[in-house]
């Protein structure tokens, strides 16, 4: 827990509470008494302290059991420090982090909403998908953990893939979509240094050209021999893609960073690097499920949201 | 040792070491009846009728008066509030403390006297205690038997703690059924199935009204409140406040009734000390103005009744103000220096923040709408004709019907809504006190605005249906919308 980067500024604060704690007793021991003036003719005794010309301090005795709380909030600072985190970096006896307290009310909040998601669990991802309530859930659950990336909608942006249109880079079956929630994904397209800036506009027009952009012919032909050799291996000869290693499928209208001359000119010159961050560790399995559900039927039946 | 006095004389002194902290000295007021007497009994009644009684009363099916704190949504009769509307505790807040400085400027500390929960619950232990003890000699007398102590002792104090703690436990438990629905609390307390929490409260209410009205009593005014402390910075010449005629009563002292008083170079006070067995901070009001002096006018009531016995004019101690007794004036003539700069100033601003609170509750919006944009994407082309851009839009219904909403968005052409799957947004349905949060996607054509960041406005309908009338609510809301290059 020692964030000190050394181990005196550990003793030097556990000294300055101790030091502390114990000069407020000592004041208290040593102002417990004052010296207080009485004159013969019957004025109320002061304390010979006078302000403003006509000021005088009168002793107006606290309570006693003032003082008794004084002392006990005097105890109570020791035995806290006894107990818990506080003086320098002894961590107390108790054990207490506040990471730990943050886990342990965690843990309590996911059992008591166990009994919620149990229904879910069993059932299929399908089912799952097709009732109102789960889709209710999995949309919150959605907006909290994934709309930062995929927005409120679902729909994308440039590098983080829409959701909704039934195009899916590492395939779009639910136990596929699991699997990537669970353990993310990393697309690494390489740069591609060894091509001159004229092989990479030709290759750029041929791959405009496999899904229909217009394109020069010419050096379309020129890029598909570059393809061949440079792109095939992870998009296919046919440039389809392939989902078992998230490589995009080339032929249709849907691009993740964009399908203009430029945008592919810069994908194959400075490379890209697409990360879908692990949420194993961020969400229990039955939050995991019902989200697969919910991004499962976003593009497969749409029939239930129309009532929204 | 000695000093010399103002005179030049020297005068003896004697230096004592004292302690600076004393062990409280009980006080034993002595019982009072008159006037302020019975306001302060009329004033208990009502705020403790209000207290006890405000958590069972029904509206619509539901508690009257309930601050709903893990729903945070706070009832109160008609009205339900939510953590948005904190501003209307905000000007409550700033009311009170308003009027606490104007009724200090008229007339001293009226609220420490008279409606306090403290002097309310030590009036209701105290009369509890009258009861079972005795009245003050009664009780001292009590208390100084020896140790150990004899069965009355025993029975007196058991019976006294016994009632203090039933009213005690009766008092938490109705603060607590202002934030628990009372009666499902008083359900859950005959079977003993109080919550963890629920049950500290109670017992922690329970003991704070035990502690403070049957022990602390005037050490809480003197020790802990900041009021007393600040009111009597509020106070000035004018203020009308419980004072000890000084003019008319020195000298003070003893006399036979039968004695001329003028011969005797006697004032008015007879030095019967009853004005201090009643005071229940233990002051002498013949000292002058304390800040332990709680404005509650036992003295005066006391006071008036010896007056009356002695056959002198009542008034002896009554409220008035500094000037009054500089001057010898009257108490109707005193009034007329009511109308001072800060009673009129403080009188100014309580109107207008009364009138500007109840003129923004009456015409308080129950729709409210918050707009945010997906801060992720900036804006994305659809099918190559329109420019789309996300928002998450959040429907609160504070009102207790049903609303059936409308969505529209203008400021730029042709802006249309869809909902997050796409589809055309018809209506919809808000239950009563409840929100509902939708993400929706708003596109408008390309071509027609270049690019950069235009100002939008969501226009919100609701229908409510209140009874079988509708009521339409409206609410615009601005965002922005991105237009990229």
């Amino acid at each position: 827990m020692s964030d000190f980067f050394n181990g005196v500024w550990s003793d030097y604060i556990a000294l300055v509470s101790l030091v502390g704690i114990v000069w407020c007793i000592w004041l208290l021991a040593s102002q417990r008494r004052a010296k207080v003036i009485h004159t013969p003719d019957g004025a109320v005794a002061d304390t010979g302290h006078v302000w403003d010309g006509n000021l005088r301090e009168l002793n107006n005795p606290l309570p006693r059991w003032w003082a008794w709380m004084y002392l006990i909030s005097c105890t109570f600072a020791l035995v806290y420090l006894v107990l818990f985190p506080g003086l320098g970096s002894f961590p107390g006896i108790l054990g207490y982090t506040t990471d730990g307290a943050l886990m342990s009310s965690m843990t309590e909040a996911n059992n008591d909403l166990k009994p919620v998601y149990a229904k879910y669990v069993t059932m299929d991802i399908e089912q799952v998908a097709a009732d109102p309530k789960a889709r209710e859930m999995g949309q919150r659950l959605f907006l909290n953990s994934c709309a930062q990336c995929h927005g409120s909608d679902a729909g994308g942006s440039k590098g983080f893939p829409n959701l909704t249109d039934g195009d899916w880079l590492y395939g779009g079956s639910p136990e596929n979509i699991k699997t990537t929630l669970i353990n993310g994904r990393a697309g690494v397209m390489p740069p591609f240094p060894q091509l001159d800036s004229k092989q990479i506009v030709d290759v750029t027009n041929y791959v405009r050209s496999l899904s229909g952009l217009p394109a020069d012919n010419l050096k379309a032909d020129l890029g598909a021999e570059i393809f061949k050799s440079n792109c095939a291996a992870c998009h296919g000869a046919d440039g389809k893609g392939n989902i078992a290693i998230g490589a995009p499928n080339l032929t249709d209208k849907t691009w993740l960073y964009g399908g203009s001359e430029a945008t592919i000119i810069e994908t194959l010159t400075k490379g890209r690097m697409g990360m879908m961050p692990s949420q194993d560790k961020v969400l229990s399995p039955e939050k995991i499920h019902l989200l697969t559900a919910y991004v499962w039927g976003l593009s497969n039946n749409k029939q239930p949201a129309a009532a929204k | 040792m000695s000093v010399i006095s103002p005179g030049g004389k020297p005068v003896p002194i004697e230096v004592i070491e004292e302690s600076l902290y004393e062990v409280r000295r009980k006080i034993y007021p002595r019982s009072v009846s008159g006037i302020f007497a019975r306001w302060r009994l009329i004033l208990v009644f009502a705020t403790q009728l209000l207290f006890y009684g405000l958590p069972w009363l029904s509206w619509n099916d539901r508690q009257a008066v309930l601050f709903d704190l893990i729903q945070r949504k706070f009832y109160i009769f008609g009205l339900v509030l939510w953590p948005q509307d904190v501003i209307y505790l905000t000007l409550l807040l700033i009311l009170s403390a308003l009027a606490l400085f104007l009724f200090t400027a008229v007339a001293g500390r009226l609220f420490c006297g008279y409606a306090c929960p403290q002097t309310v619950y030590t009036e209701i232990f105290m009369w509890i205690e009258r009861k079972v003890e005795g009245d003050r000699f009664a009780r001292i007398r009590l208390d100084g038997e020896e140790w150990p102590w004899g069965l009355r002792k025993w029975r007196l104090k058991i019976t006294k703690h016994f009632l203090w703690l039933l009213i005690a436990f009766w008092t938490g438990f109705t603060f607590i059924g202002y934030f628990t629905p009372i009666e499902t609390l008083g359900a859950s307390l005959l079977h003993l199935s109080l919550g963890p929490w629920q049950t500290f409260w109670l017992c922690f209410y329970s003991f704070a009204t035990w502690g403070n009205a049957g022990f602390m009593r005037e050490q809480v005014c003197k020790y802990m409140c900041p009021y007393a402390r600040f009111q009597s910075v509020m106070v000035d010449k004018d203020t009308f406040l419980v004072t000890y005629d000084k003019v008319r009563g020195e000298p003070r002292g003893g006399r036979n009734k039968s004695a001329d008083q003028s011969s005797l170079g006697l004032g008015d006070c007879v030095d019967c000390s009853i004005c201090v067995q009643v005071c229940p901070t233990g002051i002498d009001i013949r000292d002058g103005l304390q800040y332990m002096c709680i404005g509650c006018g036992a003295c005066i009531d006391a006071c008036d009744q010896v007056m009356e016995k002695v056959d002198y004019p009542k008034g002896l101690i009554r409220y008035t103000t500094e000037r009054a007794i500089e001057d010898k004036e009257s108490n109707q003539s005193a009034i007329r220096h009511i109308l001072r700069p800060r009673v009129l100033i403080y009188t100014a601003f309580i109107a207008v923040l009364s009138g500007a609170f109840l003129i923004s509750l009456a015409t308080r919006n129950p729709l409210r709408v918050d707009v945010m944009r997906d801060r992720g994407a900036l804006a994305r082309e659809v099918e190559g004709i329109r420019i789309e851009n996300i928002y998450r839009i959040q429907i609160m219904n504070a009102s207790e019907h049903a609303m059936k909403v409308r969505l529209k968005a203008s400021g730029l052409d042709d802006l249309r809504i869809l909902n997050s799957q796409g589809q055309e947004i018809q209506e919809i349905e808000v239950a009563p006190v409840s929100n509902q949060l939708l993400p929706i996607k708003v596109s408008t054509t390309i071509g027609n605005n270049s690019s950069g960041n235009y100002p939008i406005h969501f226009d919100v309908t609701a229908q409510e249906l209140v009874g079988d009338k509708e009521v339409i609510r409206t609410r615009d809301e601005k965002s922005t919308f991105i237009i990229p290059r």
